[in-house]
């Protein structure tokens, strides 16, 4: 079985035009969305606080906004998470106030009253959860802690339970947001550096280019949609970067590979011959990593919904990128037979 | 040419086989445990208290699975494996009963653990399970920001302190000792008097960089801390505030906290299994620090307790229980840092009281201190967040060193509050929390499963894939991947790494990437048939070929790994780790490994006629 029966070079170049203007739009689309509207940072950049709770059934949020609404003043969000059972909250922080007990308040005001698809055991359960929670935590005694934590592994599985709390201090969110832009900065700068010396410098500077193109698109398709861009989302966006910088590597390869061969052939021609031959293999091994981050998507839950989709938009970004971008712009950059073919040498004559 | 030597299959051999050991590990479970370990300096586990464990099992009829005593680590301890959660609680209880007959003041945390199942050849081999993150887990996790700045603060104070004794021991006369910023000004009246203090101080105190300044009529002398000293006093800082965390970390009863140092000035802390955060901040985040002062007994600090008259320079003005003042000295006789015990006991009248134990540095100022204040009383002070609270205040009965109690409590529970409060707060300067994560049980457990179901469908997909695309040569590369994905777990395990979510996701990102190779190969392969070059020709010309670009591809993509690890934190690094170390197994793997198979099915057929690649589809004509 083959499933690329490609007999003859395919004209790449030809729409490469079309392509370059569609990629300009749509990247100044994404440069624009980042300016104006930004990025739903999450609260490792924010601070912040933030729980996640699983209902039995189908929450409502909006008794849940009204709820928290009585008792926190600043702006919090409440949306659904996963599923629309699960449920996602976000507080600021207040100072003074330590975040476990905001989050223990907060749980403790949404069991008040049972909600629908809970065991009947769950009303005195919370109940003696909300007991727990009024007393001074320098009160708490070791047994009452004990208890507290049986009466909450009672929960899983049955009750509205409280499944995570996250708190980000606001320097450390700062500090996590400039780390990021320098790890972004290193790797295009270190990956730009092996291209200078693997390869001629019109190619590494076309390659750098097509990539961190996909880059601002990914991050901008987050952006648009309004999806939370995490730290791990930035590590996903970061893996794909090194990722698909080697699908222009390759396709720059067999340039080379066919300038030294073809050697009547037009530079158009050469790259045309050069992505054709490379289509299949590029395809092929695409679509493998994407099987993976797909699966991921569909099956790695919602705690990794974000970071498998940064995953397959980058690849997919990253193979149109190499094959439609990369060797446009190293055409318009002139790249020319005598940058990749260097002419031998001739041999030094002996002296007697 | 398709032949490798012996070494090199003995080496595919080594590897499949340190795969296996390494990774098997991961697959056997944890059975439920009771963890014994000891909570006081001097007490520790040992065989005697072994045979008491034994014993009370076999007393009340609790089977156990197998007891042992591990020395290994800072703190022995002995674990009882046990059948099954309901055994593990009521095996707990038991032996918190037995082993903490005197529940004030109990000796030993009993607490229930987990124990990897591997067998114990196994286990000698240090094979062991990967160490999960909280993610999986579950529990609580926190970092802390230590207030370094604070700690240097403190210093200075002592260290101004130290050169008022010290010049008037010296009878070197000066004009006065200021603090600004972080540093000390000395005024003298005359010149003489800075070159004769100049060289009292020189030599007394190497931690302080000396400078000369101000004008003749005013000369004054500007003393910082040298960058070493300072340095130190981080240093330190940071260590003293790691080993109280951990000593108040086994008041939680965790069955395998990480407290860890992270950058410059933060602490890691990762509790496994807590669910209450309030409990374990209150606990770990007490940012309280001690110290001991002597009360203004002036009459001017008498008129400023009462509010009458301002706070006599020297002095500072604090509130005991709820609300009574009292007016300390600022100077400190001792702080946490030198109290090494503190115990709930009773005096000679049997009255409650609390036994305290300094070290010998703080012995000598003690000594000195309660001779020249007979009779005279003295407080200790918690300073909890910037604000002190006196915890008691006692009268100097006589002269007394580095040992003593404190009498007068009303009862055992508040001199056992007391001691408590002593011994907890040994600080060396304040932390704050910055930030925390709580994981819950179900969670975690659904993590593992999410990532683990998604892991295999998408490997189970590419080896499908692979296998119908490329016949034999697939089966090589799926073999391959297996193989792939086993040194990496094997590895991981091996490093106990802590594997986190975002790790799960670098393994199945990892698998993906590293099918990228064998389809390069195997491309290469198949284009070289398609010109007609010989089987056993294709086959090497394929893989030589295919190395460069597969060598390329995986260095720009370490070089993102890299640099992920090296500006990443937390998850992000667990996903960078898994990302390097995969890459390189991918190269070992891919590469080498599916050669040797490759090699070991077609290199000894001298007449190889075709290869089971899949199909060859070859353009109908040529020159397209």
């Amino acid at each position: 079985m083959e499933f690329f029966r490609i007999s003859r070079t395919i004209p790449f170049m030809r729409y490469a035009l079309v392509f370059n203007v569609i990629s300009l739009i749509t990247f100044l689309t994404a440069v624009g969305f980042l300016t104006f509207r930004g990025l739903n940072l999450s609260i490792e950049f924010t601070g912040g606080t933030e729980l996640e709770l699983a209902y039995r059934a189908p929450a409502d949020l909006e008794a849940i906004r009204t709820a928290i609404g009585t008792m926190e003043k600043g702006d919090f969000q409440v949306q659904s998470f996963g599923s629309a059972q699960d449920v996602l909250i976000r507080l600021p922080s207040h100072p003074g106030l330590l975040s476990g007990q905001q989050a223990e308040a907060v749980f403790a005001a949404l069991t008040a009253a049972p909600t629908s698809g809970e065991a009947g055991v769950c009303a005195e359960l919370h109940a003696d959860y909300a007991k727990f929670v009024r007393i001074p935590v320098a009160e708490r005694t070791a047994e009452a802690a004990d208890a507290s934590r049986q009466s909450q592994q009672k929960l899983v599985g049955q009750c509205t339970e409280l499944r995570r709390v996250a708190y980000v201090g606001p320097q450390v969110g700062a500090e996590l947001a400039q780390d990021g832009a320098l790890a972004l900065l290193f790797v295009v700068l270190g990956i730009a550096a092996y291209l200078a010396v693997r390869f001629e410098k019109k190619f590494s500077a076309a390659a750098i280019i097509a990539n961190l193109h996909d880059v601002v698109l990914v991050i901008g398709m987050f952006s648009i949609f309004h999806w939370e861009f995490s730290l791990p989302v930035l590590a996903a966006v970061l893996a794909v970067l090194g990722y698909s910088v080697n699908e222009s590597v390759i396709i720059f390869d067999r340039v080379r590979e066919h300038f030294r061969t073809m050697r009547k052939a037009t530079v158009i021609e050469v790259i045309d011959s050069a992505i054709t031959a490379t289509i299949s293999r590029t395809i092929i091994t695409h679509g493998a990593t994407l099987t993976m981050t797909v699966t991921m998507l569909i099956f790695g839950g919602p705690a990794l919904h974000n970071f498998a989709l940064a995953l397959t938009l980058g690849i997919l970004f990253g193979v149109y990128s190499s094959v439609f971008v990369a060797a446009a712009l190293a055409k318009y950059f002139g790249v020319q037979r005598s940058d990749l073919v260097r002419p031998v040498k001739e041999e030094r004559p002996l002296t007697p | 040419m398709n032949r490798y030597p012996l070494w090199k299959y003995l080496l595919i051999v080594v590897a499949v086989v340190f795969g296996v050991i390494y990774t098997v590990p991961n697959l056997f479970g944890s059975s439920p445990a009771v963890q014994i370990a000891s909570i006081k300096a001097t007490v520790h586990a040992d065989t005697a208290l072994l045979g008491q464990v034994e014993q009370a099992l076999k007393t009340a009829g609790i089977a156990s699975q197998g007891i042992a005593l591990e020395t290994a680590g800072v703190n022995p301890a002995i674990r009882v494996r046990l059948a099954d959660t309901d055994t593990q609680a009521r095996a707990q209880k038991l032996l918190d009963a037995t082993l903490n007959p005197d529940h004030s003041d109990p000796a030993y945390v009993v607490a229930d653990n987990l124990l990897p199942r591997t067998p114990e050849w196994l286990q000698r081999l240090h094979a062991l399970p990967m160490y999960l993150g909280l993610d999986l887990r579950g529990g609580v996790h926190f970092l802390l920001q230590v207030d370094l700045d604070e700690a240097v603060n403190k210093r200075l104070q002592t260290t101004e302190a130290d050169l008022r004794s010290l010049l008037r021991d010296k009878d070197v006369h000066h004009a006065g000792i200021q603090r600004s910023g972080d540093r000390l000004e000395i005024r003298f009246r005359d010149l003489a008097g800075r070159t004769q203090a100049m060289g009292v101080i020189h030599d007394s105190n190497a931690d302080l960089a000396l400078k000369e300044g101000g004008t003749e009529a005013d000369p004054l002398i500007l003393a910082t801390l040298t960058p070493t000293a300072l340095a130190a006093v981080q240093d330190n800082a940071l260590k003293q505030n790691i080993t109280t965390l951990k000593k108040r970390i086994n008041e939680l009863a965790v069955s395998e906290p990480v407290v860890q140092q992270q950058g410059t000035d933060r602490v890691v802390v990762e509790l496994p299994g807590i669910q209450d955060t309030a409990r374990a901040k209150n606990i770990i985040g007490r940012t309280a620090t001690l110290e001991a002062r002597l009360v203004d007994v002036s009459a001017e600090g008498q008129a400023a307790t009462s509010g009458a008259a301002p706070v006599p320079f020297g002095s500072e003005r604090f509130t005991v229980g709820r609300g009574v003042p009292v007016v300390l000295k600022k100077e400190v006789i001792f702080n946490g840092s030198q109290l090494e015990g503190a115990n709930a006991t009773f005096d000679d009248k049997q009255q409650a009281a609390v036994s305290i134990t300094l070290n010998d540095a703080a012995g000598r100022i003690m000594l000195q201190t309660t001779r020249e204040n007979l009779k005279k009383p003295m407080a200790v002070v918690l300073f909890e967040r910037g604000r002190g609270e006196v915890l008691t205040v006692a009268t100097i009965q006589g002269e007394f060193g580095s040992k003593f109690q404190i009498t007068g409590q009303s009862n055992a529970q508040t001199a056992n509050d007391l001691a408590l409060l002593l011994r907890a707060g040994a600080l060396a300067a304040p932390m704050q929390i910055i930030e925390e994560r709580q994981i819950g049980p179900s969670l975690g457990a659904a993590n593992i499963e999410a990532g683990l179901r998604a892991t295999a469908f998408g490997f189970a997909a590419i080896a499908v894939f692979m296998i119908a695309y490329y016949a034999i040569f697939g089966v090589v590369s799926v073999i391959s991947l297996a193989l792939n994905l086993m040194l990496l777990v094997g590895i991981l395990s091996l490093l106990q790494a802590t594997l986190t979510l975002p790790g799960i996701a670098a393994i199945a990102f990892t698998l993906g990437m590293a099918i990228d190779a064998n389809v390069l190969i195997n491309e290469r392969i198949r284009e070289e048939l398609r010109k007609g070059t010989a089987p056993q020709q294709a086959i090497a010309q394929g893989y030589e070929r295919a190395f460069a670009t597969i060598l390329d591809s995986n260095v720009t993509t370490l070089i993102a790994g890299i640099f992920l690890f090296m500006l990443g934190s937390g998850p992000v690094r667990g996903f960078a780790v898994v990302h390097c170390l995969g890459i390189l197994t991918s190269i070992f793997s891919a590469v080498f490994v599916s050669r040797g198979l490759v090699n070991l099915i077609y290199g000894s057929r001298r007449k190889l006629q075709s290869v089971a690649i899949g199909q060859i589809w070859r353009p109908a004509a040529s020159g397209g």
